[in-house]
């Protein structure tokens, strides 16, 4: 298979996909009282697919997406308040505003090692955190920012106590925008992200602009991030500090290495099976629930993604599980 | 203004305490450790405990507090950290930040999340103020004088250490590159356990000392988390003066700036870092050559 239709056939929409996204469809319909869960689930997805493209294609570690998250959960949520309550258009305003934070936060992400990234990008969310607390007569400081009414979406479909129209809302929006970023993930300009990704300089030697491709990227995976708190603060009604805190930049960073980076699918998976097992989780004890997080994120890590998913890759010799191993990401790709 | 000046000297000391083992063990093995934090609250939980329950002179606690974080620190590393240096560093932050939180939970349920409180010994609590008359031109605590006493006299020695004894020296080189220093027969593991060891303890010493100024409760590993990070970012981590005047520079930054603009808060220490590390990717105190 040469090297063109290896990128065409990645591309390729697969019969599981439109059975997958119809039943997610289906689900508020099927079971009206966790239509609240499948609308969180779906926000969570979005914003985990946004950090799929800097993390899994471009290989930028970064622990402050949730910045972006939050920018667009205020920016929607202060459009609805002052200017109009329409969610398509405040959904616009909220993705916009994130895109414009994203295009200049590129810039200092360009250049420095690892640790200049996830300290720049951690940064980042922490001032837009001391900001959004500061700024109390515009945000509502630690309070949160109350009081947001929405009116319908498109002018018919109220939103309603059970969450279900918030639940297809936020589900077509996911469709939407996983959809283009799908087909642009696999897009020869896509391709050349994991080149920047693999190995920068022989990247910039096959003349790649690499600095080009991360800001560009950057802005994009800003404007998803954007998107998912928009549709956050939308169907929620409300925004609070906590859209920018550590825990959720940490948390999503999770869903995607549970889900598998470099796959946009990961995303939506990780965040599904996340949610899942935080809602089972902290049933059993709320107020500890991170420590289970953290042993899982110690033995996932311990362990190795790929044989915690694939147990029988623990017995049978080293060698095997190696060439599993390399053959099971052959099969990702 | 020199008061000020004071409490900041005192409080960047005390970040450079707990701050430079991450450094250290940053630069030796390039590995990204989100769970220092957790190893200063172990020492400043130990010290609370000590003092508490078992009614031991304050001074005695602090080598304690740090042997016992340095034990603690040898032990994790032998069994866990090891198997992570040749990960990826997505990998090391996904296990630090999972140890993190592990921590900040476990505290939690085993000492309650509410504040602890550190009763010091009489002699630190007064405070001097030197000045003409009712104008204090410079007011400082015994404690912080204290803190920055103790901080100055362990920085020297691992100055001292670092830059004449043979263990420095063999440090040096497995920081600037490990391969060669290992070729050339220098135990790299060997040094690199040693090293997280005193760093744990170093961080552990610094939480104890710390537990008075900057509040200890469980979720100390992440409220200052970024605290460290900036310190070792900033200051690079080839050498340990880098971090030192780091932790100088943020601890006076920080002081001052919620002094002078308590609207701000944090803000400033954070941009500051952004434009710092935006100028200088690679940290503002770097030696040429090396890697």
């Amino acid at each position: 298979m040469d090297a063109r239709e290896q990128l065409i056939s990645k591309a390729r929409v697969r019969g599981w996909e439109p059975l997958v996204w119809l039943l997610a469809f289906a689900l508020p319909w099927l079971m009206p009282s966790h239509a609240l869960i499948v609308n969180e689930v779906a926000i969570v997805a979005l914003f985990a697919v946004s950090l799929d493209l800097v993390l899994g294609y471009t290989g930028i570690v970064s622990l402050g997406h949730a910045a972006f998250l939050g920018f667009g959960a205020y920016a929607a949520a202060l459009f609805a308040k002052h200017v109009v309550p329409d969610p398509l258009l405040g959904l616009l305003f909220g993705t916009v505003c994130a895109t414009a934070l994203g295009a200049v936060c590129s810039l200092t992400i360009l250049r420095g090692t690892d640790l200049t990234r996830l300290m720049v990008t951690l940064g980042m969310a922490l001032i837009l955190l001391e900001l959004a607390n500061k700024l109390d007569w515009l945000t509502g400081g630690s309070d949160g920012l109350q009081g947001v009414v929405m009116g319908p979406v498109l002018g018919r479909f109220e939103f309603d106590l059970y969450g279900q129209t918030a639940a297809w809302y936020s589900l077509s929006v996911l469709l939407i925008l996983f959809g283009l970023a799908r087909r642009w993930a696999h897009s020869p300009w896509g391709a050349t992200l994991m080149a920047v990704r693999d190995n920068p300089l022989r990247a910039m030697a096959i003349g790649i602009p690499v600095h080009n491709r991360l800001a560009v990227v950057y802005t994009v995976a800003a404007a998803l991030a954007g998107a998912a708190g928009a549709l956050m603060a939308q169907t929620t009604g409300f925004a609070s500090l906590d859209v920018f805190a550590l825990e959720r930049s940490a948390d999503v960073v999770l869903m995607l290495v549970i889900g598998g980076v470099g796959w946009l699918y990961g995303g939506v998976l990780g965040a599904v099976v996340f949610k899942l097992m935080h809602d089972v989780i902290s049933g059993i004890t709320p107020q500890y629930w991170t420590f289970w997080i953290g042993l899982f994120l110690v033995v996932l890590v311990m362990v190795g993604r790929e044989r915690l998913i694939r147990p029988w890759l623990w017995f049978g010799r080293a060698a095997d599980a190696k060439g599993a191993v390399a053959d099971a990401k052959g099969g990702a790709l | 203004m020199l008061t000020l000046l004071f409490d900041g000297i005192a409080y960047g000391m005390l970040l450079f305490i707990l701050a430079v083992g991450l450094s250290v063990t940053m630069g030796l093995m390039n590995f990204i450790n989100l769970a220092h934090g957790a190893f200063a609250m172990a020492g400043g939980y130990l010290t609370v405990v000590l003092m508490q329950r078992w009614d031991l002179p304050f001074l005695w606690c602090l080598p304690v507090a740090f042997a016992g974080t340095a034990l603690l620190g040898a032990l994790l590393e032998r069994t866990l950290y090891r198997h992570m240096y040749s990960k990826p560093h997505l990998d090391q932050v996904l296990f630090s930040i999972g140890l993190a939180f592990m921590s900040v939970a476990s505290m939690d349920y085993f000492m309650g999340s509410q504040q602890q409180i550190m009763q010091l010994p009489e002699w630190l609590r007064g405070r001097t103020e030197l000045g003409y008359g009712d104008n204090v031109v410079l007011g400082m605590g015994h404690y912080r004088l204290f803190i920055i006493a103790v901080c100055a006299a362990l920085t020297v020695g691992l100055q001292f250490i670092l830059a004449k004894t043979r263990f420095g020296s063999r440090l040096r080189a497995s920081v600037d590159d490990a391969r060669v220093a290992a070729g050339l027969g220098i135990p790299v593991n060997l040094i690199f356990a040693a090293t997280f060891a005193v760093g744990s303890g170093l961080a552990g010493l610094g939480g104890a000392l710390g537990a008075e100024v900057l509040g200890l409760d469980p979720t100390f590993p992440l409220k200052f988390m970024v605290y460290f990070l900036i310190v070792v970012a900033v200051g690079g981590t080839s050498s340990i003066t880098g971090p030192l005047w780091a932790a100088l520079l943020l601890g006076i930054a920080d002081v001052a700036g919620k002094y002078y603009m308590p609207k701000l808060g944090s803000f400033i220490v954070y941009s500051l870092m952004i434009a710092i590390l935006i100028w200088r990717p690679q940290g503002l105190f770097v030696r040429k050559g090396g890697r």
